[in-house]
């Protein structure tokens, strides 16, 4: 089978590497402790199963509706807040931060100088820095800084995204065709230009597509930072299952499922416009 | 002297010696077209007069100036001054033909400009009279992923008569082309030169094309420059010399041992 004709040399180095990483993964389930046997034992079979029982139905009367509507526009406020405030940083953080905005890299056959790198490397420990420390972490922080309430949520997730928006974005950047830009920057336009001119047209769908996950991903962290007291849907599911009122929790939970949707929608219509 | 080029090295990244002590001078308003095998280093050539790669050894003046000598905002300015076309223009397929023409002129404006083209494009009919030149006028709004190589070739073309560089250079500017459009093309672009001084050096895989358009032919074979004569001047056995292929006249040649760089996965 293994005649000379059609041996693939890159056969046994992926076949090791699938080992090295079984290997590599096994131990790490047991650290952490994973047994699925657990869910089947019987005592918690019927005590997860009182606890979904206790969803159904619904909450649904007006009083709650119009309390869910308010903490449903709260996340939302916090989630698009905290976005718009994360993008002041990421975009400009991202441009410096990313090798294809680099003049060198034009005339050095996409490596950029040595001195430039240096340059993007200060940029990178900020980026690396604002997202190392979860956002429930800030959020805990301003909470005792500025109080309960939206605002510390807002910042939270602030400072969080703007680290992952920078990095990603960087790094979306120096995916695309870099080609159309070099050919620009050798044409002697300026790199602001050169990028709005040569990369963006290519970037733009999976920028946005990027961003608007985010978004979505900002309005779970808002509820979950609702928990420690920085307001919107998360802090109503947190007092309603301290009163137990499972039915209210199911109904937020629809909630949510139905802001993914509305992100997903979103997400798909402006990739359509761009791509 | 429009361009020198003295004793130029070029080495690329991934270890090919593209150009090997090359001498070239070419005064203000020549016309002159490039020959030579594929792989001889044409591109590469053109390249280093477009001051897009640095020379390894030796020196590129340009326009009276050397580009590796300035600041980098200088360099940015001279090279505002020279065009390239590209042989595949790499232009982002989803941007209007309005808009790649129009970025030609990116190195002259500002920012400001720049950005407000992209809102509203500032010169729709200066885009339209070059595209008209090269009989593309009706495409002017269309995308460039709806265009085909030899449109797309013209896009490119039509986005360098807009820059109206000092320094034309041109990659194979019309080897997508038919025939009769690329004689067309050519006439286009040696018009232009003639009318506006310009000097405009051309890269070129059809001799015939070259014989007939360009008054002086320089000669590539293998990173050195072969022959440098008027057109008039090139003979049969001067190409022959040029473009003769050991390799493909003998086939049963001992097959070469491989020594390839194997990929790890």
């Amino acid at each position: 089978m293994l005649s000379r004709d059609n041996r693939d040399p890159a056969a046994l180095p992926r076949l090791l590497l699938t080992v090295l990483a079984v290997a590599l993964l096994w131990p790490g389930i047991q650290l952490a402790e994973l047994n699925p046997g657990v869910l089947l034992a019987a005592d918690s079979r019927s005590e997860m199963g009182r606890f979904v029982a206790g969803f159904w139905p619904p909450a649904h009367t007006p009083d709650f509706l119009d309390l869910l509507l308010q903490a449903t526009l709260q996340t939302l406020a916090i989630a698009t807040a905290g976005m718009a405030l994360a993008l002041l940083v990421a975009i400009p953080a991202g441009l410096a931060a990313s090798r294809a905005l680099s003049l060198s890299a034009a005339s050095r056959g996409g490596r950029p100088s040595a001195f430039g790198q240096a340059l993007r490397w200060p940029v990178r420990g900020l980026l690396i820095f604002l997202r190392s420390v979860p956002e429930i972490v800030w959020a805990l922080l301003f909470v005792r800084a500025v109080g309960l309430g939206p605002t510390a949520g807002v910042l939270a997730i602030a400072i969080t995204y703007a680290g992952m928006l920078g990095k990603v974005y960087a790094e979306i950047l120096e995916s695309v065709d870099q080609r159309p830009m070099h050919a620009l920057l050798q044409g002697g336009s300026g790199r602001l230009a050169a990028f709005v001119y040569g990369l963006l047209p290519n970037a733009a769908a999976e920028l946005t597509s990027y961003t608007v996950y985010r978004w979505e991903c900002a309005i779970r962290a808002s509820v979950v930072m609702g928990f420690v007291g920085a307001g919107g849907l998360g802090q109503q599911i947190d007092l309603s299952l301290r009163m137990f009122a499972g039915g209210e929790v199911a109904s937020m939970l629809l909630t949510f499922l139905l802001l993914v949707l509305l992100a997903d929608a979103l997400s798909r219509v402006l990739r359509g416009r761009l791509a | 002297m429009s361009l020198r080029l003295t004793g130029a090295d070029l080495q690329h990244a991934n270890g090919v010696h593209a150009l090997r002590g090359v001498d070239l001078a070419i005064a203000a308003g020549e016309r002159v077209a490039v020959i030579g095998p594929s792989g001889a280093g044409k591109s590469s050539l053109l390249a280093l007069l477009a001051s897009a790669l640095q020379p390894g050894g030796g020196s590129v003046e340009l326009l009276g100036e050397n580009p590796w000598q300035l600041s980098a905002r200088a360099r940015q300015q001279l090279r505002a001054r020279i065009g390239l076309i590209h042989q595949a223009p790499p232009l982002p397929p989803r941007q209007r033909v309005v808009t790649a023409v129009l970025a030609g002129k990116l190195g002259q404006w500002g920012l400001g400009k720049s950005l407000f083209n992209l809102l509203h494009p500032v010169d729709i009919p200066g885009a339209r009279d070059v595209l008209a030149r090269l009989d593309l006028a009706d495409k002017l709004f269309a995308q460039c992923q709806q265009l085909s190589g030899g449109q797309l070739q013209r896009v490119g073309i039509a986005r360098a008569l807009y820059q109206d560089p000092e320094l034309l250079l041109a990659d194979e500017p019309v080897s997508a082309m038919d025939p009769v459009l690329a004689d067309h093309t050519l006439s286009v672009l040696c018009r232009h030169a003639e009318a506006r001084g310009v000097t405009l050096v051309a890269s070129l895989h059809a001799v015939d094309l070259a014989l007939a358009h360009f008054p002086r032919i320089v000669g590539v074979r293998e990173g050195r420059i072969a022959f440098d004569c008027p057109a008039n001047e090139v003979t049969r056995e001067l190409l022959d010399a040029l473009y003769a292929n050991e390799q493909l006249v003998s086939p049963q040649a001992p097959a070469v041992t491989l020594t390839l760089q194997i990929p790890r996965c």
